[in-house]
């Protein structure tokens, strides 16, 4: 490959590649922005939804734990504010109590006892045996007794298992006592066991410190630092529900509500690979999809790039050829303009030859007059007289055909198409060439067909055409002389011109390339290079071929072959009076 | 034919001067002009000029143009063209302007001489029949 081809290619490459980016920047950018954006939009919204989701749980388990809550302390208020202390404080009574609340609510209530305001457990109705238990130094008795209801955190307290209590404060006598009621936590518990979100949501409740107020599902824990965190929330704040995200090795998302006036905080927690399954599931093919839309619209640009650069390339390269062959019609131009004014010159100076011709020719006719006469009769030298007046007469005739034919050269420089006599062309070109042949030791031998039909051209481009040719071989044998033959013949509708020599020959290498524009083996300053491909571009408009064999040492043969005028079937065989054609050899 | 006047007209004194001697050889009567111009003039002086060989290429007046001039002013008059380089177009161009002929420079005297006798009998044809128009018209004027 030659360093300008190489160069093209790059050339073309370059090109390819900035299609290829200019497609994929108009296309893809769109594309990969438009995706994110809706991506980024349906990523907010669904985790919106997903949040609103959990909140709306959160919020309807708050509603039923509180009311739960609620209710159980209801009764108990009910119950102490509807029976006085002595009532209550006998164990029959408390236990019919308890029997009842039973009846309605099932197992939910697990004991019911009466505290005094010293801490002692007045009358008990339960399970155990806590009467006269001694409840002065524990936590919820000191809230509890300050308070005119409380609910306890769990706790495990004589009993030994997780329980909670409701108490309600009451006064007979200006002594406080307190009605106590334990909750079962399996109870409670399931309330929130209850509150289950895809595979891996549940809720669980926390107390001030942190501990589970539920048995927790999962061994998850929460981040310690969770609780407190959301400590300082207000009471209204309480009531809203709080998202976090905890990032540690999988992220978690919180839903978290304030229970019981923010003692408490029901937590609902999901993976948030979980929560978001359905969004990662979409993400990915989506993904998917913007690859392989990007694929496609690669692969397309990378195809579409190569046939718009192959399509470029072989328009170019027709540009190329057009102009080159623009290069060689303008050459051909200056070439037939060069002709024409050596035509004007010629014509110029045959015409200033044929005068002072004119008179030589006359004054020797005058001298052949006078001659004739009498007195000249009787001379010695007559015959000698008439022999050399015989030679002048003759020379001038040459001289005359001579500026005959440069005249007719010079008037063969209009290109007008007409109908050509090929065989007195080949002639003229013949007779034209005899001078150098001579002087170069070469013969020029003719050989015409007599009978050849007329041909539609130009007359002085076909001139152009022999003249190259014939001028090629003088070149090729100036030194070594030869022969030239030029042969016409007819082969079927066509007629062959055959211009042979027989000198040094064309190198293989070169023969291929001898009609290419600017291809020359002469010396510098000697060829253009164009002779040849002007005589193929002629030959080639006229509809004909020109071919060209040669052999090393042997010689070279131009063949030309040029279709018959068809319109003019009739054979002319008049030649031009200029030419015999029986005078077949020009030295 | 002899007697026929001739007016030849060429640039080329010598030429002129040679060709004088030689067709005066063969009986002719000479007139020479080296221009159209003079062309021109010798025709008006002298009315017996028959046959005019004309130069094409001259200065003052070319052939072509003293062409057109003469067969103006002497249809009958006779011009043979006589040019340095002969075409056909030169020739018909020639013709159409009404020369009897065109000759090639240099050319042979007798082959000149053939054509002047030819042209003189032409023109002497045309003479004798606008004659005997004219006495026809006459005659019938008479009648």
């Amino acid at each position: 490959m030659t360093l300008k081809n190489k160069s093209k290619n790059g050339h073309y490459g370059g090109i390819a590649r900035n299609i290829v980016f200019i497609v994929l920047i108009v296309s893809v950018t769109p594309l990969v922005l438009v995706s994110v954006f809706i991506l980024n939009e349906f990523q907010t919204s669904y985790k919106e939804k997903v949040g609103d989701q959990l909140e709306l749980l959160v919020r309807k388990h708050k509603n039923n734990i509180n009311s739960f809550l609620e209710e159980k302390l209801a009764n108990i208020r009910f119950l102490a504010f509807n029976s006085s202390f002595a009532e209550l404080s006998d164990e029959s009574i408390l236990k019919q109590k308890l029997a009842e609340l039973h009846q309605t609510y099932d197992r939910v209530f697990v004991d019911l006892g009466v505290v005094n305001h010293q801490g002692r457990q007045v009358a008990y109705a339960g399970p155990y045996k806590f009467t006269n238990a001694q409840y002065h130094d524990t936590d919820w008795f000191k809230d509890a007794i300050e308070k005119p209801f409380f609910i306890s955190d769990v706790f495990l307290g004589l009993r030994r298992t997780p329980h909670f209590i409701v108490t309600v404060k009451n006064e007979t006598n200006g002594k406080t006592w307190l009605l106590k009621a334990t909750i079962d936590f399996g109870s409670f518990n399931t309330i929130v066991e209850n509150l289950r979100v895809g595979e891996t949501g549940f809720a669980f409740i926390l107390n001030k410190v942190g501990e589970f107020q539920t048995k927790p599902l999962s061994q998850i824990l929460p981040h310690k630092n969770y609780y407190p965190s959301n400590q300082n929330h207000t009471v209204e704040e309480s009531d809203s529900v709080i998202r976090q995200t905890e990032n540690g090795n999988e992220e978690i998302i919180y839903a978290s509500t304030y229970l019981k006036n923010g003692d408490w905080l029901m937590v609902l927690q999901q993976d948030s690979k979980d929560a978001f399954a359905d969004l990662h599931k979409t993400r990915t093919i989506a993904v998917y999809i913007i690859l392989l839309g990007s694929i496609g619209i690669i692969s397309t640009s990378l195809i579409l790039s190569r046939r718009l650069i192959k399509r470029i390339a072989r328009a170019d390269q027709e540009k190329e050829i057009a102009g080159q062959e623009k290069e060689m019609m303008s050459q051909q131009v200056i070439e037939t303009g060069k002709l024409a004014s050596v035509g004007e010159l010629a014509a110029g100076i045959a015409h200033e030859i044929n005068n002072p011709v004119a008179i030589m020719t006359e004054e020797a006719g005058w001298i052949q007059d006078l001659l004739e006469e009498e007195e000249f009769q009787k001379s010695e030298n007559l015959q000698e007289f008439h022999r050399a007046l015989e030679q002048i007469h003759t020379q001038g005739k040459r001289c005359k055909d001579i500026t005959h034919k440069l005249l007719s050269f010079a008037r063969k420089t209009d290109s007008s198409i007409k109908d050509v006599l090929l065989n007195d062309l080949l002639n003229e070109v013949a007779y034209l060439s005899s001078q150098r042949a001579k002087y170069s030791n070469i013969l020029i031998n003719t050989e015409f067909h007599k009978d050849l039909p007329l041909i539609r051209a130009s007359e002085t481009e076909l001139q152009q055409v022999f003249l190259n040719l014939v001028n090629n071989a003088l070149d090729a044998m100036e030194k070594t002389g030869g022969t030239i033959d030029i042969t016409s013949k007819t082969e079927g509708n066509d007629i062959v011109i055959v211009v042979a020599d027989n000198g040094p020959g064309i190198a293989n290498a070169n023969l291929a390339r001898i009609f290419d524009p600017f291809f020359t083996t002469k010396p510098v300053g000697k060829g253009t290079g164009l002779g040849l491909s002007i005589c193929y571009g002629i030959i080639n408009k006229m509809g004909g071929e020109i071919d060209v064999r040669s052999v090393i040492d042997k010689g070279t043969t131009f063949t030309i072959r040029i279709p018959a005028n068809r319109e003019g079937e009739e054979r002319i065989a008049q030649q031009s009076p200029d030419f015999d054609p029986d005078e077949n050899t020009l030295h | 034919m002899t007697n026929v006047k001739v007016l030849l007209v060429d640039d080329e004194r010598p030429f002129v001067e040679t060709m004088v001697k030689r067709l005066k050889k063969r009986d002719l009567k000479l007139v020479t002009a080296f221009n159209g111009n003079e062309a021109l003039n010798r025709l008006e002086e002298d009315g017996d000029i028959e046959v005019v060989i004309l130069d094409i290429k001259m200065p003052v007046m070319d052939g072509m143009e003293a062409l057109s001039r003469i067969k103006g002013k002497h249809p009958l008059v006779e011009v043979i063209m006589l040019t340095g380089h002969a075409t056909v177009e030169t020739g018909i161009e020639g013709m159409k302007k009404g020369a009897f002929d065109y000759l090639m420079k240099p050319c042979d005297a007798d082959q000149l001489l053939d054509k002047v006798t030819e042209a003189a009998a032409r023109k002497r044809k045309h003479e004798e029949k606008i004659v005997e128009a004219r006495v026809k018209a006459i005659t019938l004027r008479r009648a």
